[in-house]
Parts: C-alpha cells; structure tokens; sequence
C-alpha cells in the first residue's frame, strides 16, 4: 500500500494530527503493519532503536499510554527513563523552559511527554533539538491514540476513506475527540459528533463534522461509534445535571444498538466508565474494537517512534531484523 | 522655560479641523502661536518639522505601570518614559497595583512618581471598590482630592449590579467617570482566548463575546438610570459595539475605547499557542474586529487606549494556559494605527490623530488633545510615512510582550512635548544627518 506514496518526513515532532497531511498520516499506519508482528513473537525485541535514548516525561498519571509507549521503546531496543511530575523537579517548581534545557543538556534523542497545559508539546518541541511526541497536551491533540484509532478502523473496514464515524461525548474536554476528527478527516473519513450540547465545542462545523444531538440518530448514521469517557467532574462543573441521565439520554447500549440493521464497531479510549457512557454488554460484546485498539496501540507507537528516528517508511520491514 | 518654535510642520489638530503646513510656538508650556510663518522670541529653541506631522499629543486613559508591587514588570518611570516615547503626553494609570490603589496616600504616590519621572503626565484612577474586591466603595472624593481622574477595578469587573449603581450615582458629585472593564467573569471561566473554531482546534478553554456584551448591557442600562458617566473599556466584540450605539442614540451618557490590538489583529494570531497574543478581552473574529473598526470610525466608540499591560518575559514564556494576560502598546500604538487604520482607509490620518488625542480629551473633559492658543503645550512631531521595524529589546518600557514585534509598521514618533518640554527624542536618525 505504501508503494508509490512518498517517505513520511514527518518533521522533527509528533506534535498533533492537524498538521499532517492524509498521507503523511496513511503512512504511519503503513509503517506500523510490519511492527505488529513483534509483539507476537516469543522474543519481543528488535535492535531497531538500539542506543538510543528515550524520555517519557508524564506531568499527568497515565497508565494505559505510558506503558504502551514504554513496550514500544523496550521492544525496539531503545533506552528509556521514566520522568512522572510527583517526586521530580517539577513538583519542586521548575518551569517547563527549565526542564527542557535540562534535558537538552543531558543529549535525550527523544521525549514523549504528556502534560496538562494544550500546547505543551509544541513548546517543549520549539525549545529542544530531540525530538518530542506528544502524549497528549492538555484539551489539545493526542495522536498517538488517534493513530492507533485509525488503525483500528482500517482493520476492521479495510479502508478509511467515506468512513461514517461518530464520536460520541465530551467533545470539548476530549484531546482524543480532536485528534480523532483531524485524523479521519484528512484520511476522507466522514466525521460526526454526538453529545450534549453543553459538550460540543463551537465551531466543529466549519471544520466539516456533523453534529448530531441525538445518539438514536448517530447510530442510524455511523458505520462504527467512538465512545468517550465521562469524567465526574463534568457533572460537578454542570456540564451535565447527572451521570445517570447522561447514560439515560446518551448512553452507548445494547438496546440503541440492537435498533440499528448494520452492526456497529464500538471503539473506546480507556478508561472505560461502565454503566455511563457504555453499558458492559457493549464493552464487552462481539463488536467491540477496546482491546484491539490497545494492541495497536504498541504497534503504531513503535512506527512513529521509528518514523521520528529517521527511518524510512519502507525499510521497516527491514529494519526490525536489523537489516537496515 | 525657554520658548520652543517649531518650523515648517504639517499641522494637524483634529479638533480644530486644521491641516496646513506652519509654524507653532511654544510659550510658558502653552502654545502661544498657530499657523503661518512665525518669527520666534529671541532665545528660542527651533525645530525643524519638516516633512513631520505636528499634532496635539496622544492621551492614551488605559495603561498599567505595576507600581507599586510588580516592578519587575514595569515602574512608573519606565511607563512614563515608554508613553512619552509613543507620542503620549498623559497617560491614565490603572489602579490594579499590589496593593491596588484605593487609598488617598496610594493615589499621591502614583502622581509624584510620575512627577518625578518628568516625561508623560501620569494620571493616577482610583480602585472603584476597596482591595478591588468589589463589594465596598472607596472612598471616592479623598482620591478625587488626592488627585485621581476616575475610578476603575480594571483587571476585573465591577460584577455587583447595586455596587456599579452607587458608583454611578456617587461619582456625578465629583466630575469623574467610572471606567468599567465588562466582563461576566462566571461567562468566562477559566478562558484564555476567543471562544470559536480556533479555541477549539487548539483546545484552549473559550471567552464568548457574551461574556463581554452582557456586562455591557447591564452597565448601560445602570447608566442611563443614574445618568452617571460610564467608560466602558477595551471594546472588542460586534454586540457590545451594537449596544453602545443604541444607548449612544438614546441619549445614554458613555463613552468607549477600543485597543490598537483588537482594531489590528484576530483570534488567528493566537494560533501556535503564541502568549504575546494572549489578553483580556481575548483578540476576537474578524467580524469582530470589522465591527470595532466600524464603531471606532463612526465614533461609535470614541477613541483608542492602548491598555499598556507590561509582563516579564519569563512569565510569558510558559504554557498559554499559565502565562498572564496583556500586552505593551504604548510604544506601538502610533505604528499600528497607521498601518491597521490609515493604510487599509478605516480612518484618515486626521481622524487617527482625532481618536488618540481629542477624542480622550473629549470623553475626559481635559484641557489638552489641541493645538489651540492658550491649550497645554502637549504637542507630538510624527513622520507619518516612515516605516520602521518594531524591536522590543529598543523599548523604553521594561517588558517587550507584543505580538508586532518584527513587524513592519509605519508612522514613527519624532518628539514629544508635554507642557512645553521635550519629554521625548527620537535617536537622531539619516534624515536628520542629510
């Protein structure tokens, strides 16, 4: 599939989903085909990063994302160090400014940070010569999980372009849900979002997404359903009156599904609040994609994590036999 | 105080209509003489304008100078110094200090600093309410005697509907407006920029123009009940400049400023998560920004204030969402009325002058913002055709948080004059070595 489409070039950072083209984007998920396979194997390990050296900077807990692109690096051989805000020289009140030049001091070829503040990620990228890959920056963008999304839908559907998914939720709060939409929007997907209006950010339509305030109607549309966490603190904020009646009025179940002809691929980031936004019977049922995302996710990791690096889109294949 | 005479000048005074090449002298810190060839005293100082504007110096009622408490940011000399620099001969200093000014003593402090600094005069406002928390009224006759021109809790809103009332109402005794930023701060929230496409795309928490239009509303309904003298600050959103006009055409007594950065520049110069682009109220739409350059030229909203907001660099080098709001103007505000009004013909050249200089002086009942004999000798000298780049790190203010730095701007200041006295020359530069 890769044939004829020109090498990734993806720049120096992963910053988001927005400033890359759809095939920039097909790329990667390209390049992470020939990555799956190493996580099958008895021996998963492959000298493709060897002696290199990796931070995972993490100001916000992460369990899921820190440990899938911890896997990524170990599994292609790279050194990594694991920086979480609590017990560092953030706690003590260094500036993000001051971390970057410290880690610049210290010769890091790579970071993969999370933090809490949108624009993070850029920032430290402007600052440092390694190369940084955004974990997720606050409200802002989370690519690697779209990436993995993506990936997810491609396997299931054997193509993205004209692809009917809507996500459903907290748009507003949800990095995840921006990503999402930049990525299958410059693959040719057809994006839609679901929720209440309280969670919808303005403007979503100039970007060419529907909004549908309605899930009964978003699943008569959607091919597949992306489902997004409901935090507590929505409901403590009044976005919503009660968790209850958010799983009343837009509650992924079975009984919604069940409604639709076609069967529809249920996709969700983690952590999951079962009985809120997805009922356990979906969650766990026949079309649910929750666990196949999660194994991706190592899979497109490691493909960025060697994009970054400087390899060539492909020689992956080569690459992980530590032919190139 | 020896005699200034300033030759062959364009002169341009708005508020008197005039534009003619002439001669304008300078006696005992009032102009003594207008137009046409004029032999000077014996003994006074001649300047050359040629190929220079000569026009009453700008007012600019809107800038913060941090002192007292965050003089790291700015001092009052610096400010003084930054204003004189941009064409300014009075300024109106902010009472969000820390502590805020809302004391006679405080009051007095910011007007002999500014004295001292001798380059623009500094006109200290009183806090509106005590500690600018908004609840008691300061005691607003003991600053009036201290010397202060008006009452503002700027940096945030008089929010208590029946204390923005008193406020209206106990003023009038006093002569002096009560400046209000407008602003529903529950509307706002934890909000850092405009909300709209461009928040969203950059997942940055939203200020909607609600925010600002509903305060507007309210403070204009308070002042037409009261008939007490509303200003309302930093206008940037099309409703707020829509209820201004009704209110204007009903008879309402207010007046409004808007800032060279919302007539200039839209939400897109956030983009890039750029701090230099963040303040309050948040850079808008571009039907925003039609709507305030509209309003600006119909005299909808009176005149321009820069709202001079000086930040350390260190404090705007962080996360968008943690870097303080505001920018510098002073030193700008000439360059960027010129090339963002006067070249893309929203204003003439005259009407620039008007809306920097007359129209505060208008609005405020000052004696300056003319060139008419016998007025205060506040008098800038501008090319308004030279084009110059703007250098934060040249400034005379102590911050250099502005997003035009490295642009291309036209319309330099050559001098300015307050009370009679050369406050402020530029470097000499080629054009007066030839």
């Amino acid at each position: 599939m890769s044939d004829g489409r020109p090498a990734a070039n993806l720049g120096k950072d992963l910053v988001g989903l927005e400033p890359l083209s759809g095939d920039q984007i097909l790329t990667i998920l390209d390049t992470a085909e020939p990555f799956k396979e190493i996580s099958e194997r008895q021996i998963k390990k492959v000298p493709v990063l060897r002696g290199q050296t990796i931070v995972n900077l993490f100001f916000e807990p992460s369990t899921r994302t820190r440990i899938s692109f911890e896997f990524a690096e170990k599994r292609l051989s790279a050194d990594t160090v694991n920086v979480s805000a609590t017990g560092s020289s953030v706690e003590k009140g260094e500036t993000l400014v001051d971390t970057a030049r410290n880690l610049e001091a210290m010769r890091i070829d790579m970071v993969v940070m999370r933090h809490g503040a949108a624009g993070a990620a850029q920032f430290l990228g402007d600052r440092i010569s390694s190369n940084v890959i955004n974990a997720g920056d606050g409200q802002h963008e989370h690519p690697t999980q779209a990436l993995l999304d993506l990936l997810t839908l491609r396997d299931e559907f054997g193509g993205l372009d004209d692809l009917r998914v809507c996500i459903v939720g907290d748009i507003l709060h949800s990095r995840v849900a921006r990503s999402n939409i930049w990525g299958l929007l410059r693959v040719g997907a057809d994006v839609a979002v679901c929720g209440p209006q309280t969670l919808i950010p303005r403007g979503l339509e100039e970007l060419g997404v529907k909004v549908f305030p309605h899930i009964e109607t978003a699943i008569e549309w959607c091919e597949a359903l992306y489902v997004l966490r409901l935090q507590l603190e929505r409901m403590n904020a009044g976005f919503v009156p009660s968790l209850q009646e958010y799983n009343r009025v837009y509650g992924v179940t079975s009984e919604r599904l069940d409604r639709s002809d076609d069967e529809i691929p249920i996709l969700h980031p983690g952590p999951m609040n079962r009985g809120v936004e997805i009922d356990s019977d979906v969650a766990d049922g026949p079309h649910s994609l929750i666990l196949p995302q999660v194994t991706n996710g190592v899979a497109v990791r490691m493909a960025v994590l060697y994009l970054l690096s400087g390899g060539e889109p492909e020689k992956a294949d080569a690459a992980k036999e530590g032919e190139a | 105080m020896r005699p200034t005479l300033i030759r062959g000048g364009r002169l341009l005074d708005p508020s008197r209509s005039l534009d003619e090449a002439g001669d304008l002298l300078i006696e005992d810190g009032k102009i003594a003489s207008v137009g046409g060839r004029i032999t000077g005293p014996d003994g006074a100082e001649e300047v050359d304008a040629s190929d220079l504007v000569v026009a009453p110096a700008f007012i600019d009622l809107h800038v913060h100078f941090r002192e007292p408490g965050e003089e790291h940011k700015e001092t009052i000399r610096t400010g003084a110094a930054a204003a004189a620099a941009g064409g300014f001969a009075e300024v109106w200093a902010m009472p969000n200090t820390d502590p805020p000014v809302d004391n006679p003593a405080a009051v007095g402090f910011v007007r002999a600093e500014g004295e001292r600094a001798r380059r623009s005069r500094v006109e200290p406002i009183g806090a509106a309410s005590r500690e600018q928390a908004g609840e008691q009224m300061t005691e607003v006759g003991e600053l009036v005697s201290a010397g202060a021109v008006g009452i503002s809790d700027d940096g945030r809103p008089i929010e208590n509907s029946r204390l923005m009332r008193r406020l209206l109402e106990y003023t009038q005794a006093f002569g002096i407006p009560v400046i209000q930023h407008a602003e529903d701060t529950e509307l706002s929230g934890h909000g850092v920029m405009n909300e709209g496409v461009v928040s969203t795309a950059l997942g940055l928490e939203g200020i909607p123009n609600a925010s600002e239009a509903a305060m507007v509303a309210r403070d204009l309904l308070l002042a037409e009940l009261t008939g007490g003298h509303l200003h309302v600050c930093h206008v940037s959103t099309r409703q707020s400049v829509e209820l201004i006009r009704r209110a204007k055409e009903e008879g309402v007594p207010v007046t409004a400023e808007v800032t060279p950065h919302h007539l200039a520049l839209t939400e897109e110069a956030v983009r890039d998560y750029r701090t230099e682009a963040k303040m309050h109220p948040p850079l808008r739409t571009e039907e925003d920004r039609a709507a305030v350059r509209e309003g600006l030229a119909e005299g909808v909203l009176d005149l321009i204030a820069t709202d001079h907001a000086p930040h350390h660099y260190e404090e705007k080098e962080r996360e968008f969402d943690d870097a303080p709001f505001g920018i510098v103007g002073l030193e700008t505000a000439l360059g960027v009325g010129v090339e963002s009004l006067v070249r893309t013909g929203v204003l003439t050249l005259s009407e620039l002058v008007d809306r920097m200089a007359c129209a505060p002086a208008r609005a405020m009942d000052l004696p300056g913002g003319t060139l008419r004999r016998g007025a205060p000798a506040d008098v800038v000298l501008f090319d308004p055709n030279e084009s110059w780049t703007v250098d934060p790190s040249s400034f005379e203010s102590k911050a250099a948080n502005t997003p035009f730095a490295g642009d291309e701007l036209t319309g330099r200041v050559h001098r300015t004059i307050v009370d009679g006295r050369t406050r402020y020359r530029a470097e000499p530069d080629d054009r007066d070595a030839n």
